[in-house]
């Protein structure tokens, strides 16, 4: 018989059962429940379940990052009552307005830890995969059952493997090696699938990059991504975690039911044409193109290490364009503020706001007018997504937003690395 | 005990667009009037023909794409007792269970049956009987998930949890 994947592996451990196999369907109590802006209606499901109160508090996380601060009146509403259901439900994990977007601010709390799972009314839950936990995506009415009772019942996913070897060249990211294999795979090639990465390009990417992969990797249908953990991310979760953990690795011989492979050393930038996140071409094919917004954010791209990189970039330039700034938490923020980053940024002429998704899901703070052409550090570039139906999106890494910004059209980052 | 069910076949990645159009999820609710449009864009016959107890038997990765639910309801609405794909799309495998129709992981039938044949379901035994007398397995499902099903869905049953009653 042969080895385990790590969903297997994973999914085993959050049944309390010793071993699963890709197919069986099984009754999983996971680590972590979140949700986010959404808690107001998960809130009235779980109130027609007749359950008495949420089962595990302690194992509930709410931010509120979708549309902060409240935009609208009825915003502000639907933020109270999740404030005022926090309180009546003893939920500690609570986050309020402007501590950042859910997933960044979970790893940054270190409340997710590997090998455990996390459930989320949120379909880049996967992103949790980059410390090597299980994070998959659910529906509401999931979600109210999660706090009704605890458990969700989920098939075990076949999973397909990713190797990536080499070293990335300069100026091209994890956002461009992202890209790239939804290039390869396509909208639905990992559907239904544990999408589980391998390769010595791994352990050269630093923690900010990793996070990446398994939150872009989403658009592939998969639902869950995973990121062998090393001693860096043991490191890094040592002064944070509240509780022991046990990482897991696949067995080498598991099954996998595809096996891709990636030479990172000659990628060049990629970019997301509208509106498919896997509808990617190389940088090069499109240099010129015209872009009115820049936007440098989100769960995918919101990071430190991506504001430094545009900082890069910009540093004694001047935009011409509207570059738009969302640092991904308060505490991305606040390393932004004491580094410098944000100076450079705003020196450049960057527009600065509130930690959270901005105008990632169209509700606020960069929605662009018809036609206005964006490129954004984000995930998803479905038609409207941006809140504004015929505004096209591009989705690149954080280099190719700041050097787009400097060229007022699509450009390359590498002419402004020196 | 085996039931009698009509079926009604068709092939690979059909999506949960032409199995209800995305133009009518937020004005239709109502369970007859998604039925009236169930499939519309796929086979404009189903609606008009589909009779209580008539089972989808398709291919690979049936009801890709969105996540709406509707494309649960309305079928189970037009009288649809059960799925039996190759292959279901993740979130619509859920659906299925979640909103009470049950789903079928049989890799073969679609090609061996047609549309308008009839096929025995034994729920008890866990099989397919075809007319010829061949036999395919059910697969089954764990004990929690069939109670979602048995119950109807995962909100009746939460309510039967948590408000007593059965
Ligand atoms: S930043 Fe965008 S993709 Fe990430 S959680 Fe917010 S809305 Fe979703």
């Amino acid at each position: 018989m042969s080895g385990c994947t790590f969903a297997e592996k994973a999914l085993a451990r959050a049944a309390g059962l010793p071993a699963v196999r890709a197919g069986d369907i099984v009754d999983v109590t996971p680590d972590v429940v979140l949700s986010h802006d959404n808690s107001a209606a998960i809130r009235r499901i779980f109130a027609e379940t007749g359950a008495p109160r949420i089962a595990y508090p302690d194992r509930v996380v709410i931010t509120l990052d979708h549309a902060v601060p409240a935009p609208t009146s009825r915003h502000a509403q639907n933020h109270a009552e999740i404030r005022q259901w926090v309180q009546e439900q003893g939920i500690r994990h609570f986050f309020d307005v402007g501590r950042g977007i859910c997933h960044q601010v979970l790893g940054e709390e270190a409340l997710i830890l590997p090998g455990e799972t996390i459930l989320g009314a949120d379909s880049h839950t996967t992103h949790h995969g980059w410390l090597g936990a299980f994070g998959a995506g659910v529906g509401r009415t999931e979600l109210a059952a999660l706090w009704a009772t605890g458990q969700l019942w989920l098939r075990v996913p076949e999973a397909a493997r990713i190797t990536l070897t080499g070293r990335l060249a300069p100026g091209v990211t994890a956002k461009d090696v992202g890209l790239r294999l939804l290039r390869e795979i396509g909208a639905d090639g990992a559907l239904y699938r544990s999408l589980e990465f391998a390769g010595d390009a791994l352990s050269a990417l630093s923690l900010d990059e990793r996070a990446v992969l398994p939150n872009l990797l989403a658009e592939s249908g998969a639902k869950n991504v995973y990121l062998p953990p090393d001693q860096a991310v043991f490191d890094y979760l040592e002064p944070r975690r509240t509780r022991d953990y046990v990482p897991l690795y696949p067995d080498p011989d598991a099954t996998y039911v595809a096996d891709y492979h990636l030479d990172v050393s000659d990628l060049p930038p990629q970019i997301a044409l509208p509106h498919r996140p896997d509808q990617v071409v190389d940088l090069g094919d499109v240099l010129g193109q015209p872009v009115h917004q820049a936007f440098l954010g989100t769960c995918t791209n919101g990071r430190f290490e991506d504001l430094q990189a545009a900082a890069q970039i910009v540093r004694g330039r001047q935009v011409r364009c509207r570059l738009l700034v969302i640092p991904a938490s308060a505490q991305v923020l606040r390393q932004a503020v004491q580094t410098g980053v944000l100076d450079t940024l705003l020196a450049a002429g960057a527009t600065i706001s509130t930690p959270g998704c901005g105008p990632c899901m169209g509700n606020h703070m960069g929605v662009p007018a018809p036609e206005e052409a964006t490129i954004s550090s984000g995930n998803r570039n479905f038609r409207g997504r941006m809140g504004t139906p015929d505004a096209p999106i591009y989705l690149a890494s954080p280099y190719v937003v700041a050097a787009s910004a400097l060229a007022g059209c699509i450009a390359d980052p590498r002419e402004y690395l020196s | 005990m085996i039931t009698l069910h009509r079926c009604w076949v068709y092939g690979d990645d059909v999506n949960t667009d032409v199995i209800f159009p995305g133009k009518y999820t937020y004005t239709l609710t109502a369970p007859d009037e998604l039925a009236a449009h169930a499939l519309e864009d796929l086979d404009p016959a189903f609606a008009q023909e589909v009779q209580p107890g008539d089972v989808i038997v398709a291919g690979r990765n049936w009801g890709c794409g969105s996540s709406r639910e509707q494309a649960v309801t309305a079928l189970k609405a037009a009288g649809v007792a059960a799925i039996i794909a190759a292959s279901f799309s993740r979130i619509y495998f859920r659906n299925c269970i979640n909103q009470g129709l049950l789903p079928i992981v049989c890799p073969e039938l679609h090609r061996l049956v047609r549309t308008g044949d009839q096929i025995g379901i034994d729920r008890a035994a866990g099989q397919i009987v075809l007319q010829d007398g061949r036999v395919f397995p059910i697969p089954p499902l764990s004990p929690s998930v069939q109670a979602i099903l048995d119950a109807g869905g995962l909100l009746p049953m939460l309510q039967r949890r948590f408000k007593g009653g059965a």
